[in-house]
């Protein structure tokens, strides 16, 4: 472990590193110029201490040469540090294709967390070492926003119809670090943390089958729910309904009124149920109610699981709303990103 | 030793502002009715520092709490009303108007050879508006308070907060005309109603930077008011702006919000970048290194301070490529602020350096600002900013360029400064001694802040992990040694006000138009309408200024 006072938290993700590194990068950049001005001002402030009282100091009233130094020089390094910034962070916001996907809902004051088997938790998040996570975040109420100093990654969990934040990382060390709420939520905002539990991989298995406390599958419980919500009385799987099949949907383009087209995401699949007539599949008319105030957080989460099952299902010849091929230039199943 | 020439015995003036009577003479009266921009300045100095005191009291009380882990003093609602009630009454009540209301309005009209600002009614109009901005803002306080965190982020504040949010969004709305007015009366000022001689490159720095904060103040203040208001009115009347469950955005609430309260920043930094550069030239007794570098850094500051506000929003989920450009423009703002420091240190070089008051505490702003500026970089840079952002390191960061930059200057310039405004000296050697108190005091109270931060506490917590402890502990021990730097100048400048040396017009000498007129200046501020011919921190061809090239003084009084 750690000195009694460290200066860093453990590292223990792809990001920890590369992360820390900027930092050492940025404080020596700073610490050589604020060293600069400091030692500078301190010697000045001796050296030209006024000797007589009515002493006058030597008119100089600037130099262009110098003027174009501390211009150009502190504008290079800042360059610098943007460029490298930059390259972290598009690397974190863009998620790699094959990850564990797991789903975190946040509401005043605690952390739901979904496992892909349906596994639920409470602040408490497992997962295992060397695999890209990802994770979905919806809130319930509030903006929260999910933190893991030992990653050195975090994001805002914002709550609206067509807009899932999502974040991802790779655990790099197993062991126990804290994750927090880092956006003001309210009363007990300090108390909504808990603890990521990085394990080995076989740990990992053993756990999420051995737990055995999960209430069903998610896929299977989506698809109970597709069946009492009625959204298979019009949504047929053989794309006959009035609604269009949602084989093959999930990651794949489909085309909207008006000539659009858009991927099948899970911000588009929740903003379908919540808000039907935001997007029109060409095609089909707007018959759809509004399941907004209908459906909790985590029963869109099933419903999107279950519907993104379906991923691998037989796409119908017709009614599937899904954009022609030649369109997208890619089967739906690479769409993905 | 002496460094400063030794000056006669001085009296005071047999009528300046602060005697003189208007009609009826009864004395409360003519100052609450007062035109004169000297005595609504004043007034503004008593009103800020109340502000002052009960942000200080909040923060006070939030850091005796972070003594423990699990929070030594207050229950969780209670911590985080302090924390929100210390942000609104510091920022929009304290730091907004206290440069500019006070040191601005007094000196302005005086540097640039005016009788008055260009709107007196209007400027006693502004400090109305300010108190009952205050008032309904105290009100909020007094009812329930307010734990929304002084940003006022929806849905929370819009929504789930049961505090008192509707009176403080309309507090700081009517707050807002005030400063849009203040601003407003500096921009017709500085138009229109310079001496003979005075031009835009002769003007004092201190009037650049205060055109600087003007244009801000004008541009951004009306989208914050209306922000605030937009909560509000959808907090009274369930409206759907920000709404989520009725299809309004949060996050355009942030950005708005963050459209006026980025500048402000530069609102509460600027005005002391100007102070800093009028106290620098005097005490090295040189011109200043680069006027007119400085000068367009200010303006650069302002207009690049408009198109960064969403660098506080790089985990919200933003679009990658709008991240890219805010960070980009973010290091871009970084530039002009470099160029005064620069050109600061630079002016010292070759100068005649005093050790006088004003002169330590400037240092003292270099010092501070050049931290929290170049800790910038750090929430600037994208990959770093995932990180520390909401953490304690921002915490640190903002306080560097807000107290530690900001009131630095503030209380700088109140120290250069106060012989004009009372005519009188405070002892140097005990004030000398408070600045560097202060300035010790500040760097322990945040900078273990900034390692909090990287080792991962989240802003806003009022309970926290063991292993923060150590530190919490430390800031709160050093804020117990800044309490002190900043009471002993209030203790000493009231006491002063009777007892203190006369100072007579110019006691440092400095070569401002301010310097050449009576202290405390009369009324109108100039027995006759001056006429500038000279150029700017000018120290050689001052002959006025009784140094090398004038008459030598007469001898010292023997105060340190």
């Amino acid at each position: 472990m750690q000195s009694q006072l460290p200066l860093y938290p453990p590292e223990a993700s792809n990001f920890a590193p590369q992360v820390d590194a900027l930092m050492i990068f940025i404080t020596s950049v700073c610490v050589f110029f604020a060293a600069g001005i400091t030692i500078a001002i301190i010697y000045f402030f001796f050296k030209y201490h006024r000797k007589q009282a009515d002493d006058i100091g030597v008119p100089i009233h600037g130099d262009p040469r110098l003027e174009a130094a501390w211009i150009i020089v502190p504008s290079i390094l800042a360059l610098a540090m943007f460029a490298w910034g930059a390259v972290v962070y598009v690397d974190y916001r863009h998620t790699p294709s094959d990850t564990l996907d797991i789903y975190v809902i946040g509401k005043q004051w605690m952390w739901k967390v979904q496992q892909p088997n349906g596994l639920k938790e409470i602040n408490e998040i497992h997962v295992p070492v060397g695999r890209n996570i990802r994770l979905t975040l919806a809130s319930e109420d509030v903006i929260h926003d999910f933190f893991v100093p030992a990653f050195r990654v975090k994001m805002d969990v914002i709550p609206g119809n067509n807009h899932y934040n999502t974040m991802w990382f790779r655990p790099t060390r197993a062991g126990r670090y804290h994750f927090f709420c880092s956006q003001y939520c309210g009363t007990n905002h300090a108390l909504m943390g808990g603890w990521v539990i990085v394990m080995e991989p076989t740990d990992y298995a053993a756990w999420l089958s051995g737990s055995g406390g999960g209430e069903g599958n998610p896929v299977a419980v989506g698809e109970k729910l597709f069946a009492e919500k009625a959204c298979i009385t019009c949504h047929l799987a053989n794309g006959s309904g009035r609604a269009p099949s949602l084989n093959g949907l999930y990651g794949a383009q489909v085309l909207l009124a008006g000539g659009a087209t858009v991927t099948a995401d899970e911000a588009y699949i929740r903003e379908s149920i919540l808000q039907p007539n935001a997007k029109i599949v060409a095609g089909y008319q707007p018959l759809m109610p509004t399941f907004q105030g209908q459906l909790t957080e985590e029963q869109i989460l099933a419903l999107t699981t279950y519907i993104k099952s379906l991923q691998s299902q037989p796409v119908p010849a017709k009614g599937s709303g899904i954009a022609p091929v030649s369109v997208a230039g890619t089967s739906p199943a690479t769409e993905k990103r | 030793m002496s460094t400063t020439p030794p000056f006669p015995e001085y009296e005071l003036p047999d009528t300046h502002y602060l005697n003189a009577t208007h009609g009826s003479g009864r004395s409360i009266r003519d100052w609450l009715l007062t035109t004169d921009h000297k005595r609504i300045a004043l007034l503004y100095l008593a009103s800020v520092t109340v502000f002052f005191f009960i942000g200080g009291i909040f923060a006070t009380m939030i850091r005796i709490h972070l003594l423990t882990p699990g929070g030594a003093l207050v229950s969780p609602e209670t911590y985080n009303k302090l924390f929100t009630m210390h942000g609104v009454a510091m920022i929009f009540f304290f730091l907004i108007p206290s440069i500019p209301a006070v040191l601005g309005n007094f000196l302005i009209p005086i540097m640039i050879g005016a009788k008055d600002l260009a709107f007196p009614k209007i400027n006693l109009l502004s400090w109305y508006i300010y108190l009952i901005g205050g008032s309904f803002v105290l009100y909020s306080f007094g009812t329930g308070g307010l734990d929304t965190g002084w940003t006022f982020y929806t849905p929370l504040s819009s929504i789930y907060s049961n505090s008192a949010v509707t009176p403080a969004v309309i507090g700081i709305f009517i707050n807002g005309f005030s400063s849009i007015l203040t601003g407003l009366n500096f921009i017709v000022t500085i138009h229109t109603m310079r001496a003979p001689g005075m031009t835009w490159f002769r003007l004092p720095l201190f009037v650049w930077a205060h055109y600087a904060t003007s244009l801000v103040m004008i541009l951004g203040t009306p989208v914050v008011a209306i922000t605030l208001l937009l909560a509000g009115l959808e907090r009274m009347f369930h409206l759907g702006f920000f709404n989520p469950t009725m299809g309004g955005d949060p996050i355009l609430f942030q950005h708005l919000f963050w459209f006026y309260s980025h500048p402000a920043v530069y609102i509460m930094v600027l005005p002391a970048m100007g102070v800093v550069s009028e106290i620098i030239p005097t005490f090295a007794r040189k011109p200043v290194f680069g006027y007119s570098f400085i000068a367009a850094s200010s303006i650069a500051i302002a207009v690049i301070g408009f198109l960064v506000w969403a660098h506080h929003m790089f985990v919200t989920g933003e679009s990658t490529y709008a991240a890219l450009t805010f960070s980009f423009l973010s290091y871009l703002v970084a530039i002009p602020s470099a160029i005064k420091v620069f050109n600061w240190t630079a002016t010292l070089y070759k100068g005649s350096i005093s050790w006088d008051p004003p002169m330590i505490y400037a240092l003292g702003f270099i010092g501070l600002f050049t931290i929290g500026g170049l800790t910038g970089l750090f929430l600037a840079c994208l990959g770093l900013d995932i990180h520390i952002h909401d953490t304690y390191f921002v915490v640190a960061h903002f306080h560097y360029i807000m107290v530690g930059g900001a009131v630095m200057g503030y209380v700088g310039g109140l120290h250069f400064w106060w012989p004009k405004i009372t005519g009188r000296l405070y002892p140097k050697a005990l004030s000398r001694f408070a600045a560097i108190v202060l300035f010790i005091g500040f760097n322990l109270t945040f900078f273990p802040q900034f390692i909090l931060g990287y080792l991962g506490m989240p802003r806003r917590y009022h309970s926290y992990p063991p292993e923060f402890q150590v530190l919490n502990v430390l800031s709160t021990a050093g804020a117990s040694i800044l309490a002190v730097g900043y009471l002993l100048p209030m203790l000493y400048l009231f006491w002063s006000m009777r007892y203190g040396k006369v100072a007579g017009p110019n006691p440092w000498p400095a070569t401002g138009l301010e310097w050449k007129t009576d202290s405390p200046p009369p009324t109108e501020n100039f027995h006759v309408t001056p006429v500038v011919d000279w150029e700017p921190y000018d120290f050689r061809n001052r002959p006025d200024l009784g140094l090398v090239a004038g008459a030598p003084l007469a001898p010292a009084h023997g105060d340190d």
